[in-house]
């Protein structure tokens, strides 16, 4: 086979993948501008849209979701670069042990974690009377986040010199001002990483939110299965056509901004050379 | 810095929220109402062993044809420009951002009866039912998980030194056994770690099957969650059992993964 004819190969296949991946979100958005409920053509419209927003309870869900994912973002990235610097310091078994256990909500199934929640919560709910709800839904997204936050941060500390604090001590930083000037500087990439990856899978998350938000809390995920639930409606499409605009203009962003930091970077050190 | 005190209050935090939790999944799955150990839920739970099975044979084939769809499609990203690596990577990565009910939703869509998949069959006189079967579950599923093998596969493939390749060309290799003698063996551990990311959430999902299978094709994910809600012993005997199984499931793996690798 010529090197020509395989790169026409390695096209086709490329489109043949994408257009896998791709079609049905174009298929959704395309409905999305359907002047009628059913697969059939009627028209051009926007009256989807206008009615996605007006419907108050999608506005109150997409409310819950942002403030639960920037909520469990923040705790879980405290909760977990704290830990993180924790269990560095711990040796040997006990240290193992301490990860082993960090790793369960990441390697255990979904609805396998959701059930056990939901059972704590039924559990203490009855000792403490309270109810699920937001508050239980909020600290099932920090136990599935923390883990992640801990796997982002740790590679950071195993790179980072011990003797930078140490210099720092020595140059009359006192203990506090040295750990957030030296410790926190050196981790911030990991920590921001960690925070990024707990927002986004706070707000992606069903699994574990329907099994903990008790009978009235709703967050965009539920309340997407409620609609499907009773009938497929437009402003679902409605809903995706943005999502996914939102999606594709934050990774294009980022993407931009990682190739040029990329690129000053190789210059910096095609300078140092 | 020197401090272990950091970790007390995650600690504290994973023995009230891991710990406990599944603590109580065991307890509800073998006593009963008085606290008397009892193996009648897991009796119970055993007569799903044919939902288990169909699980995870949609999962393995699920998990079977991501890999060998992604594969390629790794390798062609890899072996490409720096810029357009950066942009492919990207564009498989949007999908999975959409929430999977939406992904399911719009392959519902696409395959319900006279919908836009059926209509274009039916146009060369093809008459079809898309929907309701195995087939559309693992559709569905390897939609869902696509991307989960290409970007672990796509990760191992792009630190394969090219002058590895061109060594072997050179040393006289076919292109089929440089990819089986050089490339396959560098990417198992990519392997590896796609299908764990593929194979672990596809037996274990739910609504997938709901949404994709009808009612005849329902996974060991929508037994729990439809048992749970009225039983909830037998309920925590299935979950148990699945995390058992996935457990079971991912030693094996890593064990294969280790063996390979002192192989090599």
């Amino acid at each position: 086979m010529t090197k020509k004819k395989r790169n026409i190969l390695s096209k086709l296949y490329i489109g043949i993948i994408f257009t896998f991946l791709y079609a049905p979100i174009a298929v959704l958005i395309a409905y999305s501008f359907n002047d009628g409920k059913t697969s059939v053509w009627k028209g051009f419209t926007f009256r989807w849209y206008v009615e996605l927003f007006q419907d108050s309870s999608i506005m109150t869900a997409l409310y819950n979701t942002l403030i639960i994912a920037v909520l469990a973002a923040v705790i879980s990235t405290i909760l977990g670069t704290a830990a993180a610097i924790g269990i560095y310091n711990f040796k040997g078994t006990p240290r193992k042990l301490i990860q082993t256990v960090s790793n369960i909500p990441i390697i255990n199934p979904e609805i396998v974690t959701g059930v056990s929640l939901m059972l704590l919560f039924t559990f203490l709910g009855r000792m403490l009377n309270f109810e699920m709800g937001f508050v239980t839904v909020l600290l099932s997204h920090v136990g599935f986040c923390t883990p992640y936050v801990i796997l982002s941060v740790t590679p950071k500390l195993r790179q980072m010199d011990n003797h930078v604090y140490e210099a720092a001590l020595d140059l009359g930083c006192g203990q506090w001002q040295a750990f957030y000037k030296v410790v926190l500087f050196e981790l911030l990439p990991g920590i921001l990483s960690g925070f990024l990856i707990s927002f986004t899978y706070s707000l992606d998350d069903f699994v574990i939110s329907y099994f903990t938000r008790g009978s009235k809390f709703q967050t965009l995920p539920i309340e997407i299965y409620t609609m499907l639930k009773k009938r497929i409606s437009p402003k679902i499409n409605a809903l995706s056509a943005i999502l996914f605009v939102v999606i594709l203009t934050v990774l294009i962003i980022t993407n931009i901004h990682d190739a040029r930091v990329e690129k000053r970077n190789k210059e910096n050190h095609g300078g140092t050379v | 810095m020197k401090s272990k005190k950091l970790a007390l209050p995650y600690i504290l935090w994973m023995f009230v929220f891991t710990l406990v939790p599944l603590v109580l999944v065991i307890s509800y799955a073998i006593r009963d109402e008085n606290g008397n150990f009892t193996l009648e839920f897991l009796a119970k739970a055993m007569k799903y062993g044919d939902v288990f099975f169909y699980s995870l044979w949609v999962a393995a084939l699920s998990t079977v044809i991501c890999l060998l769809l992604a594969y390629p499609i790794s390798y062609i990203i890899s072996r490409s420009k720096e810029r357009t690596q950066r942009t492919l990577t990207m564009l498989i990565m949007v999908p999975m951002w959409m929430n999977f009910l939406l992904r399911i939703y719009a392959w519902v869509i696409l395959l319900q009866t006279n919908g836009p998949v059926a209509s274009l069959f039916s146009l060369f006189g093809i008459k079809l039912q898309l929907i309701g079967n195995t087939g559309a579950v693992v559709l569905g599923m390897v939609y869902e998980y696509l991307p989960f093998m290409i970007l672990p596969l796509y990760t191992v493939m792009g630190k394969i030194d090219n002058s590895l390749i061109e060594a072997a060309q050179d040393l006289g290799s076919n292109k089929f056994n440089v990819i089986r003698k050089v490339v396959f063996p560098l990417t198992v551990p990519g392997i590896i770690s796609g299908v764990t990311m593929v194979f672990v959430p596809a037996t274990s999902t739910f609504l997938v099957s709901q949404y994709l299978g009808g009612t005849d094709n329902i996974m060991i994910g929508d037994v729990i969650e439809k048992v749970f809600w009225t039983d909830k012993n037998t309920g925590s005997a299935i979950a148990l059992c699945l995390m058992v199984v996935i457990l079971l499931c991912i030693i094996v793996m890593n064990r294969f993964g280790d063996e390979e690798a002192v192989g090599i």
